[in-house]
């Protein structure tokens, strides 16, 4: 009792500036690129703009998801970038049948490579990263078997409107000071917000949910608490390479190509990044949907950010290297 | 919990391999024999999937594939793999893993080249070693005195090596040249008693690596501290800085690998070796190192290598055969090596 009491008494004295940080840093961090960006060219805080960078963060935004869920159980999925690679070789392949069979080929495609890396997790015990990396590197050579190692286009209506599409907002162009907004809402962020809120949803509220969050939290208690933890795991790593396969289709309908050499490529560095900073701990048990999303946008952000000032993409990656240690370095210090 | 989710979930899952506790007499002797049947495999498999496959492939091929030539070539393809390959093993033995030493590969190659484009060969020698030998530190001690998980500390590793890489060439835009006459090309094209340099630094290296494996204290450090780190640390066994080594080292063997392709090819390119940590990794776990450390073979290692390097050769060997084959082959290899060792890991509980 005396100890908690110290507990208590020391935590209202000692603001844990650590803790503060890794959980809400990323929201300032997107805050002051904003607002540095917006001093430099007033533009970037114009709906076009914004706009143009929540599309490009769509894919990472997606992985990243699923990707925080497998890392909530104290797992790692690094084969998300090859996943997405693979749906979108089957969708070329498949789109003969029509746009519709073709999605539900890349989907099952995803869901068959994540029910294969969550079985080699969950039921052999193979150490997470050594099984997403045997997939990684499958998985990218099966996407370039797939698609016979060639960049195939796509020109399907169907699939450019669900990549380049928006739902407009009616009647908006007669307000002027909204008037901007009249370019509508794309479908793809409204696809990545309604995957989020259903995420959110599971995590929050539903036996699955608390389940992944046992898992992580302790795997040996939440066995002997009769958690089933095995069909847990399967169950995330499923999630995360449908999600990759969501991500890969929505690419690929975006660009109006199936690449299989380089979609996706190293994208599981974004995806990383995002949920760590984040705030998702790699210690498992805990899963921060808005703060993976907001994680994102802080990558993107900034990678803007450093190639409109002139710096390549050689120096966002050392960028990107310093944030992700220093995040994951800041979380650490609030475990000790 | 209901019983009904308890049930699915059997708190001790039998693998039906491994031993009852209470065998006594001649079924004890048949689990003994059989966990070291299961241990002599785990640490011999690579060789003798080597010779197997090599065997099939001489006979499949013949002349083209089983000649001094095309052993000679696929030895010196897969020298550069060896040295990041031997390093791997020992920081998989302490229950680490390094994922930068592609990116730490290409850098080292840039940085000679860099050096070196005016024929300063020593200069060419020097500094990327020093580049290497002070990333593989900051790798070393943001994970043995920050206690950072070692995965994530290589990563931001990998991601600056290559953008350091990539920086020191204008972003790919400039590709460095040292002079033919340069002493320092001798690294990549020189040859002793017909061997070139590559194969003797990879052999003096594994050799080297081989003992400091099997036979110093340092070794025996690295090995306990992958089998019970924590028990490792009560006996006052000097882990941090072994760990510390062992990133500082792997740095080092990749820097070198890369200086030997820049001398090699007389140039420096900042996007080459991308995924080559996934082939070191890959060659020491078919090699019988245990991902989970405490466990290991450099002679698998050197298998593995050959292994992954007699594979290729064969794939091309095939011409038919699109190359992205290789891929595949090396994911599903590894993820089926991986299976193998687990079952047999079971089999000597």
């Amino acid at each position: 009792v005396t100890s908690g009491v110290a507990a208590v008494s020391r935590s209202r004295r000692d603001i844990d500036w650590a803790r503060l940080f890794s959980s809400y840093g990323v929201y300032v961090g997107i805050v002051v690129l904003i607002v540095f960006n917006t001093l430099q060219n007033p533009n970037f805080i114009a709906y076009p703009n914004l706009r143009l960078q929540l599309v490009q963060v769509v894919p990472v935004a997606i992985v990243s998801l699923g990707l925080a869920l497998v890392i909530g159980t104290r797992g790692i999925d690094i084969s998300i970038g090859s996943v997405m690679a693979v749906a979108a070789a089957t969708l070329a392949a498949f789109l003969w049948l029509g746009p519709i069979p073709a999605v539900v080929a890349a989907l099952l495609a995803g869901m068959l490579l994540g029910a294969i890396n969550g079985g080699l997790v969950a039921y052999v015990g193979i150490q997470p990263i050594v099984a997403t990396l045997g997939m990684l590197v499958a998985g990218r050579g099966l996407a370039l078997v797939i698609a016979e190692g060639r960049l195939t286009e796509i020109f399907d209506p169907l699939l450019g409107s669900l990549g380049s599409g928006s739902l407009p907002i009616p009647y908006i162009e007669t307000y002027e000071a909204v008037a901007p907004f009249a370019a509508g809402v794309p479908f793809v962020i409204l696809l990545t917000v309604a995957i989020a809120v259903l995420i959110a949803f599971v995590v929050g509220r539903t036996t699955f949910g608390r389940y992944i969050l046992a898992t992580g939290g302790n795997p040996i208690a939440a066995r002997l608490s009769g958690v089933p933890v095995k069909a847990t795991l399967l169950a995330v790593y499923i999630v995360s390479a449908t999600l990759a396969a969501v991500a890969g289709i929505i690419a690929t309908a975006r660009t109006g190509a199936s690449d299989p050499s380089f979609l996706g490529n190293l994208i599981e560095l974004s995806a990383i990044s995002a949920v760590v900073v984040g705030g998702t701990p790699f210690s498992g048990g805990r899963v921060r949907i808005l703060g993976t999303l907001a994680g994102a946008l802080f990558m993107q952000l900034m990678e803007a950010t450093l190639i409109r000032n002139n710096l390549s993409d050689s120096v966002a990656r050392m960028v990107a290297a310093v944030i992700i240690v220093s995040a994951v370095f800041i979380q650490r210090e609030r475990e000790g | 919990m209901d019983a009904g989710t308890a049930s699915q979930e059997p708190l001790h899952p039998q693998s039906g391999l491994s031993p009852q506790p209470t065998l006594r007499g001649a079924e004890a002797d048949v689990v003994t024999k059989r966990a070291r049947v299961a241990a002599w495999i785990q640490s011999s498999a690579a060789a003798i999937v080597l010779a197997i496959v090599t065997l099939l492939g001489a006979l499949a091929f013949g002349e083209r594939f089983a000649s001094v030539n095309n052993f000679l070539n696929i030895i010196e393809d897969s020298s550069f793999l060896l040295l990041l390959a031997v390093g791997m093993t020992f920081v998989i033995m302490g229950e680490g893993i390094d994922l930068s030493v592609g990116s730490m590969l290409a850098l080292g190659a840039v940085m000679a080249a860099w050096a070196g484009q005016n024929g300063e060969s020593v200069l060419a020698l020097v500094l990327p070693l020093l580049v290497g030998a002070s990333i593989g530190l900051a790798n070393g001690a943001l994970i043995a005195f920050g206690r950072m998980a070692p995965f994530i500390v290589t990563l931001g590793a990998l991601l600056f090596a290559r953008g350091l890489a990539f920086f020191v060439a204008d972003n790919g835009n400039r590709v460095f040249l040292i002079p033919d006459d340069a002493w320092f090309t001798q690294l990549g094209q020189g040859e002793i008693l017909g061997l070139s340099l590559p194969i003797w630094v990879a052999g003096v290296v594994f050799v080297a690596g081989w003992v400091l494996f099997n036979h110093t204290r340092f070794g025996a450090v690295v090995a306990a501290i992958g089998g019970a780190e924590d028990a490792a640390r009560l006996m006052g066994l000097p882990i941090a800085r072994a760990k510390v080594a062992c990133y500082v080292g792997t740095a080092v063997l990749a820097t070198l690998a890369g200086m030997m392709v820049a001398a090699r090819s007389g140039s420096g390119l900042s996007s080459i070796a991308q995924g080559w940590e996934l082939q070191a990794i890959a060659a020491v776990v078919i090699g019988g190192t245990l991902l989970t450390g405490g466990k290991g073979s450099m002679f698998g290692t050197l298998a593995g290598v050959l292994l992954l390097g007699v594979i290729q050769n064969l794939i091309n060997q095939v011409g038919t055969l699109r190359p992205e084959w290789q891929l595949v082959v090396s994911g599903v290899f590894l993820l089926v090596v991986v299976v193998v060792q687990q079952l047999l890991t079971r089999a000597q509980r």
